[in-house]
């Protein structure tokens, strides 16, 4: 096997020298009856060559060729090889989570940088060096603004990405939390009056995200006061980073959730991507993840440890603030690459762009007769549409054109059928835009 | 002695030579701007070498007309772009993250023995496969009908994962092994709520990792520690007292965090069973069974798997993971939607309501990536699976056999993939388990785990997987005999332990007690000079 | 460091100084040396109750938290604000500028049954004896 780098006379002298007959003897202590007698039922052993053959077959089954109109969370975003080559480089792929530190200070001082840029990003004070992905970030948020309260109830916006609502409510559902959903005005984004009214000093926490599932930009500032007036946190939630090029930093938040996936990290299917909670500075000794800070060896030279580890598992165990120990940190390098290589310039480019192609499929597409905007409240790189006909309908017909539509928001939202949740970014090109208009457009003019 | 006398020369070279060198190179860095490899590399942070203006990323021209931000957005929405982002060139870039790299140490450079850990090869091909076009690119919301190669990757690999077990269901959701005990354990508990009564506690052994108690709390249980006997097994006699109807769930870890195989298993799953309650195992340690014996054979109910130990998915300096939990038939209909079924045509599809479902536990299918290369590692080995297996258990005992009496073994039953020394010996020069540790880097070789598991004072927990050569592993004893020798004979050179790295030992209390968790501008007079 | 004559302390290593229903709550000397270097204290609000036996707060070092154990039933009074910015003043004078808290007494039962100073300094010194055996 080539992953192996010993020879069958090596593997005899070293049970020679272990005093050992045979290398069943080292498995002794497994009961005879209870170990496997034949070969494990599964494939191979495969070449490399085989192996990546497999792929090949298995990646001609998918969608390559299609363009695709979906984001809901996932976007498809430029990519510099750059980022890749810096992550494939087997220092940073093969090291494990930097407890050494003189001998991790290159992943170290990576994750200090990936937590000012994530600071920088969302105008908070500190960030930590990642969750799972935004929808575990923002149940974190969430658990973490319990700790900071002494509070159980949690007001969230329906307008919240489906999903991440739906992990929030499996971690809360042991822990004594009460979830309740605040829905959305005819703008598309929180309703305001029924927040009020539902707050009140028994609120952990309100929360909300920005550019929200239907693509529109909430305001942060009545927002936060509502919330700030009952003493509750005001959670704000990412899923669309690269918005941050053009719109103001959520600044109001006590707690930002954000999904880094925008930030040089494929669609991959759903995974793996980055979470990240970033914060008030006061808010920290309650935050869960792994942080990175700055010190000073014995010669009074920076480096950088992990830090306040005091709250992680591997020390508090039962009263620890998450049991999170596996974190995204190679996602989160490749943000780190990827955000340093566009600079301030090339992420505000990219979201002007973003914001710019939106515009333009929104105005094609209201060219067809019938076909509307949802929700009048300003986007970034996401809007609804209504179309005259069922979402599911007009998109099988454009699958024909090898296009892949938006997303049907019936499906999570039962009050919003022939709603679509379009989304373009700067991968989307003019041409594809307007052959998409112009394959909804026939779809729409077929008989029913 | 030959260990002694190949080292002693080593020895003195960096006691008298590299040590002030060391020393005096990482002070040169006042001095000397430029980077260059080892001790004497100067890298400052990113944003330090930032000046508006420079580009590292362009773009291609935009095709549509440019929307007036302002305008479209609102005024108040606005921002003036990322204050204090970094503006830098595109080889600029390279260069700092490839100097940063220089610091690490990587399974790619030498052995990794981090026990509990599985620093094994990460083979290359995985990283290839999950980057090709068709599988990278694709969104988790497009038809199942065009994305039936993802399915049949997941499909594939829940078959795999399952017979490896020998268990009878299994969930690919979970982002990591936290997540996946997470995941079983509130399988567990909707099993038991159907029959009426979640329960109170989760028995937890005093050895296991702390993610078990932190997880149990999450899900809504209270944590009852168990001691572990005298030989670091299970105290069965004493279980069978503990039990009662109150008890959820055992969490058990097997091997042990001690690299001891849990005999009684069988026995414990009984006394578990027969108080309706469930057996949940940390597989963790899986490195040490694949091919050779069953969780699912012994009793347990449920266990989840980490792929990037087990299944030689990288580390990635912390992430990402994937922790699959595989479980018994009672515990299926509970599993985390969506789930992955075949339908009669014989095509994929993922279900996206089950009405008995805990629920999600993350957004979107699964650390898809994270699973495209399990599988690509289970496709090259197929049943040979085993063999990797036994060559991590020769490994550990061949350093066992090497060791032992050097480096007191605390607990002596069989090891299998990992073992676990303590520093009593060393104690008694002064020397501890993380000064032997910290010595271990001038070496060449990172770490070993250090004060884990927590029932040894001192812990040395060692594991080379079946990635090293005989080569590799003599070169770690050698090193290991050659610094029990130095804690004998100059123990303030193993106290003051690493001399050879870019940095020295780093001061983690002023760390903890005035955290510096971000990096600010310097202040306006010096950014005008530049 | 010497163990002041008119404090009292318990075997879970805090000491407490009674001034009619007020008292004074530390860690001793040997505790702080056991943790090493502080670095975090957390204590309750004043106005909180705190009860004999029960834990009323943590200290931490870089890599452990430990539980701080009432050796008093009471309402505290004032905390040491202090320690959120020098929490190594608990290595520098715990018996002194680094008291915790202040407590009015609801019970000053118990307290007696506390160890002395020269009670205290022979069970550390007998538990050290344990701890190298």
């Amino acid at each position: 096997m080539r992953y192996l780098p010993k020879s069958p006379v090596e593997r005899r002298e070293m049970l020679a020298a272990i005093g050992a007959k045979s290398i069943d003897e080292l498995f002794a202590s497994i009961p005879e009856k209870y170990r496997l007698r034949g070969a494990l039922k599964i494939p191979g052993p495969y070449s490399e060559a085989e192996v990546i053959q497999y792929f090949k077959e298995r990646a001609a089954e998918n969608a390559a060729g299609y363009t695709r109109f979906l984001g809901a969370g996932v976007y498809n975003h430029l990519r510099s090889v750059v980022t890749d080559t810096i992550i494939q480089r087997g220092e940073f792929l093969t090291s494990y989570t930097p407890y050494q530190a003189e001998i991790s200070q290159g992943t170290l001082q990576a994750i200090f940088e990936f937590q000012t840029l994530m600071c920088q990003l969302t105008g908070q004070d500190v960030a930590n060096a990642s969750m799972y992905d935004g929808s575990t970030a923002t149940t974190e948020a969430v658990l973490m603004a319990e700790r900071l309260t002494g509070r159980q109830r949690v007001l969230i916006a329906r307008s919240v990405h489906p999903e991440y609502r739906e992990v929030l409510k499996t971690y809360a559902r042991n822990s004594g939390l009460r979830i309740e959903e605040i829905p959305f005005s005819t703008s598309g984004t929180v309703d305001t009056k029924a927040l009020q009214g539902a707050l009140k000093d028994d609120v952990a926490a309100v929360v909300a995200q920005s550019p929200n599932f239907f693509g529109a930009i909430e305001s942060y500032a009545p927002l936060a006061e509502a919330a700030h007036a009952e003493g509750a946190l005001f959670v704000v939630a990412i899923a669309e980073g690269v918005s941050l090029g053009l719109l103001r930093p959520p600044v109001e938040a006590d707690i930002v959730a954000m999904e880094a996936q925008s930030f040089g990290l494929p669609p991959s299917y759903g995974g793996p991507f980055a979470g990240v909670i970033a914060a008030r500075e006061k808010c920290v000794r309650q935050m869960p993840g792994r942080l990175a800070g700055q010190t000073t060896d014995s010669e009074g030279h920076r480096g950088f440890v992990l830090t306040l580890a005091t709250r992680e598992q591997h020390i508090r165990r039962e009263k620890a603030t998450s049991n999170i120990c596996t974190n995204q940190a190679l996602c989160a390098l490749a943000a780190t690459v990827h955000l340093t290589l566009l600079g301030k310039e090339g992420l505000r480019e990219m979201a002007e762009q973003n914001l710019s192609k939106a515009q333009f499929a929104l105005a094609e597409l209201l060219k067809i007769p019938g076909v509307r905007r949802a929700f009048d409240a300003p986007f970034f790189n996401e809007f609804t549409v209504e179309l005259p006909r069922s979402v599911k309908i007009v998109n099988s017909h454009l699958l024909r054109e090898k296009i892949v539509g938006p997303l049907a928001l019936g499906t999570a939202y039962p009050e919003l059928t022939k709603k679509a949740l379009v989304c373009v970014t700067e991968m989307t090109p003019r041409a594809e835009i307007e052959r998409f208009a112009g394959a909804v457009k026939s779809a729409l003019e077929q008989p029913v | 002695m030959r260990w002694n006398s190949r080292f002693r020369r080593i020895e003195e070279v960096v006691a008298n030579e590299l040590r002030p060198l060391a020393r005096q190179m990482r002070n040169m860095n006042e001095k000397i701007k430029k980077a260059s490899r080892h001790v004497s590399q100067k890298e400052g942070l990113i944003f330090e070498k930032s000046s508006p203006g420079k580009r590292a990323f362009e773009l291609p021209p935009l095709d549509v007309p440019v929307a007036d931000a302002s305008k479209v957005l609102g005024a108040h929405h606005r921002g003036d772009g990322v204050e204090g982002f970094p503006e830098v060139s595109e080889i600029e870039v390279i260069r700092h993250f490839t100097r940063l790299s220089t610091w690490n140490h990587a399974i790619d450079l030498g052995m990794y023995p981090l026990g509990s850990c599985t620093m094994k090869y990460n083979p290359r091909v995985n990283e290839f496969v999950a980057r090709l076009e068709g599988i990278a690119t694709e969104h988790p919301y497009q038809p199942t009908d065009l994305s039936q190669g993802c399915l049949k990757i997941q499909w594939l690999l829940e078959k795999c994962l399952l017979e490896i077990t020998g268990m009878d269901a299994i969930t690919l959701q979970p982002a990591a092994g936290a997540q996946g005990e997470l995941t079983g354990l509130l399988l567990i508990r909707a099993y038991l709520q159907k029959q009426g009564n979640p329960r109170k506690k989760v028995l937890i052994p005093d050895s296991a990792h702390g993610t078990n108690p932190a997880t149990a709390v999450i899900a809504g249980y209270e944590v009852e520690n168990i001691k572990s006997g005298a030989n670091g097994q299970i105290d069965v006699a004493g279980l069978r007292r503990l039990m009662n109807e109150d008890v959820a769930a055992l969490m058990i870890t097997n091997p042990s965090t001690l690299g001891i195989y849990e005999q009684h298993l069988p026995e414990i799953a009984q006394i578990l069973h027969a108080k309706g309650a469930l057996v949940y195992m940390d597989g963790a340690n899986m490195n040490a069974l694949a091919g050779i014996t069953r969780p699912g054979d012994v009793g347990v109910d449920v266990m989840h798997l980490n792929l990037h130990k087990t299944f030689s998915t990288p580390h990635g300096g912390g992430g990402p993971g994937a922790g699959p939990v595989a479980m018994k038939k009672i515990l299926e209909p509970f599993r985390p939607v969506p789930i992955l079924v075949e339908k009669e045509n014989g095509r994929l599809a993922l279900e996206p309501v089950r009405r008995e479902s805990i629920g999600r536990v993350k957004a979107f299918s699964s650390n898809f990536g994270v699973l495209v290369r399990a599988l690509a590692y289970i496709l090259a080995y197929g049943p040979g699976v085993r063999q990797a297996t036994e060559d991590a258990v020769l490994n550990a005992n061949y350093i066992r056999k090497h060791l032992e009496g050097v480096y007191e073994l605390p607990y002596s039953l069989p090891s299998m993939h990992e073992v676990v020394f303590s520093d009593a010996i060393q104690k008694k020069d002064g020397v501890n388990t993380m000064d032997i540790a910290k010595r271990l880097i001038d070496y060449g070789f990172h770490p070993y785990t250090t004060a884990f598991p927590l029932i040894v004072p001192g812990a040395l927990m060692i594991e080379p997987t079946e990635s090293e050569s005989r080569e590799e592993c003599d070169l770690f004893i050698d090193a290991m005999k050659s610094i029990a020798e130095e804690a004998a004979t100059q123990p303030e050179l193993v106290k003051t332990a690493p001399h050879t790295t870019r940095v020295g030992r780093l001061d983690e209390v002023s760390a903890a007690r005035k955290p510096v968790l971000r990096w600010k501008p310097a202040a306006p007079r010096s950014t005008a000079a530049d | 460091m010497a163990y002041p004559k008119s404090y009292r302390y318990t075997k879970e290593h805090e000491w407490i100084e009674v001034k009619g229903d007020l008292a004074t709550i530390g860690i001793t000397d040997h505790a702080q040396h056991e943790l090493g270097d502080v670095v975090f204290v957390e204590l309750p609000k004043p106005g909180a109750k705190i009860e004999a036996g029960k834990s009323f707060g943590t200290v931490e070092s870089v890599k452990a938290v430990s539980e701080i154990y009432a050796p008093a039933s009471g309402e505290v009074i004032e905390i040491n604000g202090e320690l959120q910015n020098k929490p190594e003043t608990i290595n520098n004078d715990p018996h002194g500028a680094a008291w915790l808290i202040k407590v009015r007494l609801t019970n000053a039962k118990g307290i007696s049954d506390l160890m002395d100073a020269p009670a205290y300094e022979a069970y550390i010194a007998e538990k050290g004896k344990e701890t190298s055996a």
